[in-house]
């Protein structure tokens, strides 16, 4: 499989995913400068976290403009995975191609900090490894994380099941106190309403090695690489390189 | 022409950091502050043949950009 990953002027966590995509999975993988036009025949899109174009106006404001995005939403129009993470899930929201908005953390804070997150919904491409309801331990780094959006769209989303991640306790329970942000409903990620494109808060990148505190967030990679070996068994999808079983059975 | 633009967030969506100025106001003891909202504010110098014209790019440019109309709303300004 081929991973290309979105390199925006502010982008801090391009080379963490890309790490985990070449070295930890053993793929094939790409930065993508904002500015090129074309995704170089990539089989999955990754928006990193970081601070694009500086935060400057909103988050993800200015970068839903890079030119890249329009080769993005259209490989997502496709059908084509697309994960944003953090940053890359603001600058989702700001183009339209998930919908709502983002806050200031309710207390203003900037919360750095690992946390405990519960899959909602496993039949997502970076899911579909997890088992349903898996509470998974990884890490959030934002200031701006209020997810927020009118009271019918989130009826809709719970409706549709779009919402994947919630923010939960260690036991996996909703609770008030275990929201770091104020987000509606406790959502800490969502997908489309066609499932391929997914955002999130938190960093699973940050945390798919033990020795950086936890390796829960590879599931949301290991899902990835089983929803390409699902399409390859298809025929949608041509190459995949031989570590991925391996990877698969971690 | 130029046209000033004030976004601000809908009344529906909680605003944290009006919120949090309003409590320092309560603070330092202007108890008459009742509530506060935080926004933007933006200056646009336009070359325009009218203040119609202006206004018109000025709306465009903040529902395209200077908004997210998911949370926030607008009110322009057009002085010649």
């Amino acid at each position: 499989m081929k991973f290309a990953i979105v390199v925006f002027p502010g982008s801090n966590c391009d080379h963490d995913t890309y790490y985990v995509a070449k070295e930890v999975l053993g793929q094939d993988a790409e930065l993508i400068w904002h500015k090129d036009t074309s995704l170089g025949g990539a089989d999955a899109v990754i928006l990193p976290g970081g601070f694009a174009h500086g935060d400057y106006l909103r988050t993800g404001a200015i970068a839903r403009f890079s030119p890249i995005m329009q080769e993005v939403a259209k490989f997502a129009a496709d059908g084509g995975p697309v994960l944003g993470i953090c940053n890359g899930f603001q600058v989702l929201l700001e183009a339209g191609l998930l919908p709502g908005a983002m806050l200031r953390n309710r207390r203003l804070q900037f919360r750095c900090e690992f946390l405990n997150v519960r899959v909602e919904q496993t039949d997502t491409p970076f899911t579909r490894a997890c088992r349903p309801g898996q509470t998974i331990k990884i890490p959030i780094a934002h200031g701006d994380g209020n997810y927020y959006a009118e009271p019918d769209v989130i009826e809709r989303l719970e409706r549709n099941r779009q919402v994947v991640f919630r923010y939960v306790s260690p036991s996996g329970d909703v609770a008030p106190e275990s929201n770091p942000n104020g987000s509606v409903n406790h959502i800490a990620g969502l997908c489309n309403e066609a499932r391929n494109v997914v955002g999130l808060m938190p960093h699973p990148e940050r945390a798919c090695e033990l020795a950086v505190g936890s390796a829960d967030g590879l599931v949301v990679f290991q899902s990835i690489l089983k929803w390409g070996r699902e399409s390859l068994l298809e025929g949608n999808l041509t190459t995949m390189t031989s570590g991925a079983q391996t990877v698969l059975n971690r | 022409m130029q046209a000033r633009v004030f976004v601000t967030l809908k009344p529906s969506v909680f605003d944290p950091q009006g919120t949090t100025v309003a409590e320092a106001l309560h603070t330092l003891g202007y108890n008459a502050v009742r509530d506060v909202r935080q926004g933007k504010y933006f200056e646009l110098e336009i070359d325009a043949a009218n203040a119609d014209e202006a206004r018109r790019l000025a709306a465009d440019a903040a529902h395209k950009l200077l908004s997210n109309p998911v949370i926030e709303s607008y009110r322009i300004e057009v002085t010649p």
